[in-house]
Order: C-alpha cells, then structure tokens, then sequence
C-alpha cells in the first residue's frame, strides 16, 4: 500500500483553541510546505484577534480568509467570524454565510467535507479541544475520501466533548496528544 | 461524498434549471451550491440528482422549493454596522451634493438592507430624492422584502446594530410590533422598487450612485464575480460607490482597476472618475 502524499491540512477547534494552536502551529518551520486550514469557533459579533495572536507566534504566514483567495503552501488560513470557510475543487478558498451549522458560523463540518472532496487522500484533517459535535461528520467525510483523521487525545484536551464525538463518529481516526500531532506535522516538513 | 457521476449529474442538473426556467446557478462556487444540492436531495428523498432532475423538469412546485435551497441567504437589518456609519459618514456627505440619488441593493434576499439604507437616508435627509431598487432571483425572498415583516425575536439584534451604525433615531420608530413579528412603515417603502434581477443573466437597467452587493458575491466562481462586477462598473455613474461584504475584495476581480478603495476596512469602493 502506498501512502499518499498530503497536500492540505484542516484543523477544526473550538474552547480551549488558542492554547492548543499555540502548542501547534508555531512549532512548524518557516519553509513548511502545505496549506494549513483552521475553524475555530468565535463570537460572531467580534473583529478575532486569532489570526494576529498566532501570526506573532508563528514563522508560517497566518491571515484570515478573504473570498476566492488562491490557496497556497505555507500559509495558515483562518474563517473569518460569521462566515464559513469552504475549499473549492480548484484550490482556493471561498466564504459563505449558510445557516449555521451545530449552531456554529464557521463551521469545522463545512471545511471538512469540502476540503475531503477537493483533496480526497491527500487531506489531513485534526479535530482538537471543544465542547461541541462539529468536526465528527466533517472528519467522516475526510476519512471516507481516504484521508487522514487525527484526534486529539480526549483526556488531554481542555474540553474533550468535540474530540471525543469525533471519535465516536471515527473510530479510525489516530488518537494522539498535541505533542504527538506536532511531531506528525513536523514529519511532513519534507517539500513534495 | 461522491464519485465521478454525481459530479456528471450535478452539472446535468444545474444545466436542466437553466434551460427550462432561466436559472443560472452554473457559475456559481461549487464547493457551497454542492452542499446544498446535498440537502436539498434529501429534502425531497431522492437517491441520485438525475431523480431530483426529473421532479424539478416536469414540477415547478419543485422548482420554487429547490430555488429556496439554492438561494439561502440570511440577513439583518444594518448587519456589520461598521459598514452603514462608514455611508454615514464618508459617503452621505458625497451624495449629498446630487439633486437626485438611486441606490441598488443587488442580492437583497428578504429586504433587510434595502430598509437598513431606506432608514438611513431618512435619518439624514435624502430619502425623498433617492430612489431605492432592491433586486433578486428569487420570487420568495422578493415577496418577503415586499412584505417587510421580521421575527420579532430579531429585533434586539437589529436595534443594537442600528445604534451601533450611528442611528439618530429609535429604531421603534420604523416598525409595528404584532403577533410575533414586526412589520416596518409601509412609507419607508414608498421610494422601493423591488424586482426580479439576475447578476448571471440581466444587464444594466439604471445609473446608479451607489450599489450595495454584500455576500452575495461569495456564492459567485471567479468568472461569474467579473461578470457581476463589470455591471456595476458599467450600472453606477462616475466616482459611484460600491460596498461588498468585510471579508469580500475585488483584488481577485478581473475590474479592480476601475475602482479605487474608498473606505478600506468597510470594503466600499469607488468607481474611478476618469472612466
């Protein structure tokens, strides 16, 4: 069996997001070569600050997403507030204010299932810390297209209700700690 | 979520919308109209699209129902207040100086900024030589923007948004409240036209001062945004304005060069006055 290689990661977090992405995102290396895609949950009535926070932490490039922006490598894209974050077969990033979704605006299912459908098993999707169920569908979703599903270790997480639903609706997902998800990260550092 | 044939099918069906009713949602982004093809097959219990197909071909009841599924869109009134204190305050005073103003509101599902704006002028003094048009495709949201009726549980939102956008009267001025639900002053519709209008299909039909066109742009693939961004350029007068959505920009759009950034952080352009 030969592995695929990855081209896009999508993380989808929810309470607890900014400790766990700043364990995370900025232990990745300045050349680091794939796509990075986040929905966290915000307040949908307030400017993040998210994106700004972990730009200053990070070597990688971290901006929020502006319509149709072509996706690029090296660069860690963030939903804006109120707006869902989806991936377009042809690689660049659209918005969309759908209904909410689990009563989230972004939603992790909406990123999920459109980036499984536009990089099918070459997909990395991580669902961390959050109490919520958005993300178990969504890692389905990437799963079914051949994709890898990674969970953050439920009894590690600061709130394990999202990573345990998702592993509940995965159960062949890789349960691993954020330590362990960064290593695994590291590891595809190598340029494609 | 699917294989080669339900992307043929798929296709299929938005080509069979388009030929026998004139709806264009071909040119839409694929990755959002694909999720709610998906919901709309389940809705009607059907297996494949070609099966959704044949209902919506030979049922228009179908049809009406499919188009809510494919033109979703959800607003309030002055959502991202940011936004209408910029018109305020920056683009107000411009049109000020014009003897008479139209404002196209194009996407403007139930209605909602069409009032947000129709509130606005009246506050400062240009509703009665400003003529307001609020286009869509869809026929239910249109029927909704006539009717001007809102959830009364909306309204909390609605008010705090009006204050927040530098409103210098009570927003309780504009609506009655009834059985749930408030119904804002017919008069405020008096300088309204609301009509059916497509950014894929239409033309031009008015110079206009100013356009409102915010998220609907998204649910556009690039081609479909130049399309619908060259009618403004050619629909709004010289040194008109254009505001999109907060996270929308023309710096992917094949006309950016005729607009400069007005008011950067609210995303309202203006049409170059050389033009």
């Amino acid at each position: 069996m030969t592995a695929t290689q990855a081209e896009a990661i999508v993380i989808g977090a929810s309470a607890g997001a900014l400790e766990a992405l700043s364990i995370l995102l900025p232990a990745l290396p300045q050349d680091y070569p794939l796509p990075i895609m986040v929905v966290v949950h915000l307040s949908p009535d307030r400017e993040s600050m998210l994106a700004e926070l972990l730009r200053a932490k990070c070597s990688l490039d971290a901006r929020e997403v502006e319509d149709k922006e072509p996706i690029q490598g090296g660069t860690i894209y963030f939903a804006p507030p109120d707006y869902h974050l989806l991936v377009e077969v042809d690689k660049h990033l659209s918005l969309s204010i759908e209904e909410p979704v689990h009563h989230s605006r972004p939603s992790i299912d909406v990123l999920f299932e459109t980036a499984a459908d536009a990089y099918g098993a070459a997909l990395i999707g991580i669902v961390l810390t959050g109490a919520s169920n958005d993300g178990s569908q969504g890692l389905k979703a990437v799963v079914s297209a051949g994709g890898t599903a990674l969970i953050q270790r439920p009894d590690l997480a600061y709130i394990p209700t999202m990573p345990q639903a998702a592993l509940d609706a995965c159960p062949e997902a890789q349960v691993m700690s954020l330590e362990q998800i960064t290593a695994y990260l590291q590891e595809r550092s190598t340029p494609l | 979520m699917d294989d080669k044939t339900t992307e043929i099918e798929l296709r299929l069906l938005l080509e069979a919308l388009f030929q026998k009713y004139c709806y264009d949602f071909r040119g839409y982004s694929m990755a959002s109209i694909k999720r709610r093809l998906f919901q709309a097959r389940e809705h009607f219990d059907c297996r494949t699209f070609s099966q959704l197909q044949d209902r919506v071909l030979h049922d228009p009841a179908v049809l009406s129902k499919l188009l809510s599924f494919l033109t979703v869109r959800v607003s309030e009134l002055f959502r991202n207040p940011a936004y209408f204190l910029a018109i305020r305050e920056k683009v107000i005073p411009y049109l000020r100086t014009y003897p008479s103003i139209k404002v196209w509101v194009a996407g403007c599902g139930a209605g909602e900024e069409v009032y947000s704006l129709a509130i606005l002028f009246r506050e400062e003094g240009l509703e009665n030589r400003t003529m307001f048009y609020g286009t869509d495709i869809s026929p239910e949201a249109l029927e909704k923007a006539k009717a001007g009726v809102y959830k009364l549980d909306r309204i909390p939102l609605f008010t705090e948004n009006h204050r927040q956008s530098g409103g210098k009267s009570s927003l309780s001025d504009y609506y009655s409240a009834a059985y749930q639900a408030a119904i804002f002053d017919k008069n405020l519709r008096r300088r309204v036209v609301f009509s059916d209008h497509s950014l894929a299909t239409d033309g031009v039909f008015a110079e206009v001062q100013f356009i409102s066109c915010r998220n609907v742009l998204i649910y556009f693939d690039r081609e479909l945004q130049d399309r619908a961004v060259g009618l403004f350029k050619d629909s709004l007068a010289r040194k008109g304005f254009l505001g999109l959505g907060f996270k929308e920009s023309l710096r992917f759009n094949r006309h950016a060069d005729t607009f400069t950034e007005f008011a950067r952080s609210e995303r309202i352009y203006q049409k170059r006055g050389d033009l």
